[in-house]
């Protein structure tokens, strides 16, 4: 078993209304920025054993789709690294 | 014969249901959600509130806790199961009922009375009602706008599954009338069988007449 770090990526849907992406946007504006999108993401960064990167993109992947991410309005991403390197 | 008000750690609605189910005549108790369903559960609702202190979603935690296979089961069963508010959200998350209820359209909580436009009266929930009646019953959330794909809200209208949407006072169901941006104006929808619904608004707010209206007490009365 090897250390790894999984990071998930789990973002709304294009298309999908973000408030409170909007709300930070008009925020930046209000501070005189100039901007013409903004979009929110939540990271997880997860420490795990497993055999391979492989295995442990397998069990992080099964963890965001049961629970950390909500496959009615959210996309993700998963990526592995090797712990202490992500 | 109980109907079962289901606890998780930060519920807030619980005594509300039990209050207002008891004003009722209904037999109705609170359970600490790892206690699991008592044996002579005749209903179960997932109370309002802010479970897990809506950490990562709202209701997702609690949506992934062991009584919820046991509420799936009861449902299965013919058990009527009904969500409030956090319990709606709780609902969705579990799959229990389609969609999700996500961050209100102007991202802020919103406490106010509104008004519902009954879309189906032949439901254990509405049977106290008309299809097109207007009732009046208060929302109180912050992730309440009701999200959907395209396709799969067209198949929830085919297949007649959403209970209650936002209407102004005269039923027409507007944008302006639309509290939180939901889809459709939807506020409640029912799952795969009719005894299992869940809704944003909060019927245990409008059931006992001494603070404020009754509007509510026909959903509740499906547990009778």
């Amino acid at each position: 078993m090897t250390a790894y770090t999984a990071t998930v990526t789990v973002r709304l849907k294009r298309g999908v209304l973000d408030p409170e992406a909007e709300t930070t946007k008009r925020s930046l504006e209000r501070l005189g920025f100039e901007l013409s999108g903004l979009r929110s993401a939540d990271r997880f960064e997860i420490d795990l054993e497993a055999d391979s990167p492989a295995a442990a993109k397998e069990t992080a992947t099964e963890m965001t789709e049961r629970l950390l991410a909500n496959p009615t309005i959210h996309d993700y991403e998963v990526s592995v690294a090797a712990a202490g390197q992500s | 014969m109980t109907v079962a008000v289901v606890q998780f750690g930060g519920s807030n609605c619980d005594r509300d249901a039990v209050r207002a189910l008891t004003h009722l005549g209904i037999d109705a108790e609170r359970v600490w959600h790892e206690d699991g369903l008592p044996s002579e559960t005749t209903g179960v609702i997932l109370p309002g509130g802010f479970s897990y202190g809506d950490y990562l979603r709202a209701g997702a935690m609690a949506a992934r806790s062991p009584i919820m296979n046991e509420i799936r089961s009861a449902a299965d069963a013919g058990t009527p199961v009904l969500g409030v508010c956090n319990g709606a959200q709780i609902g969705c998350e579990s799959g229990l009922t389609e969609g999700a209820f996500t961050t209100n359209e102007r991202a802020r909580f919103q406490c106010e009375p509104v008004h519902l436009r009954v879309e189906r009266a032949d439901t254990p929930w509405t049977a106290a009602y008309e299809a097109g009646d207007v009732i009046e019953v208060p929302i109180a959330h912050g992730e309440g706008r009701f999200e959907i794909t395209d396709e799969r809200y067209d198949r929830l209208e085919a297949d007649d599954r959403i209970l209650f949407r936002y209407c102004a006072p005269d039923g027409s169901v507007t944008e302006a009338a639309n509290p939180n941006g939901s889809i459709g104006n939807v506020a409640g929808i029912l799952g795969e069988s009719d005894h299992v619904a869940v809704l944003m608004p909060h019927p245990e707010r409008a059931t006992l007449p001494d603070i404020g209206g009754t509007d509510g007490a026909g959903v509740l009365r499906a547990f009778a």
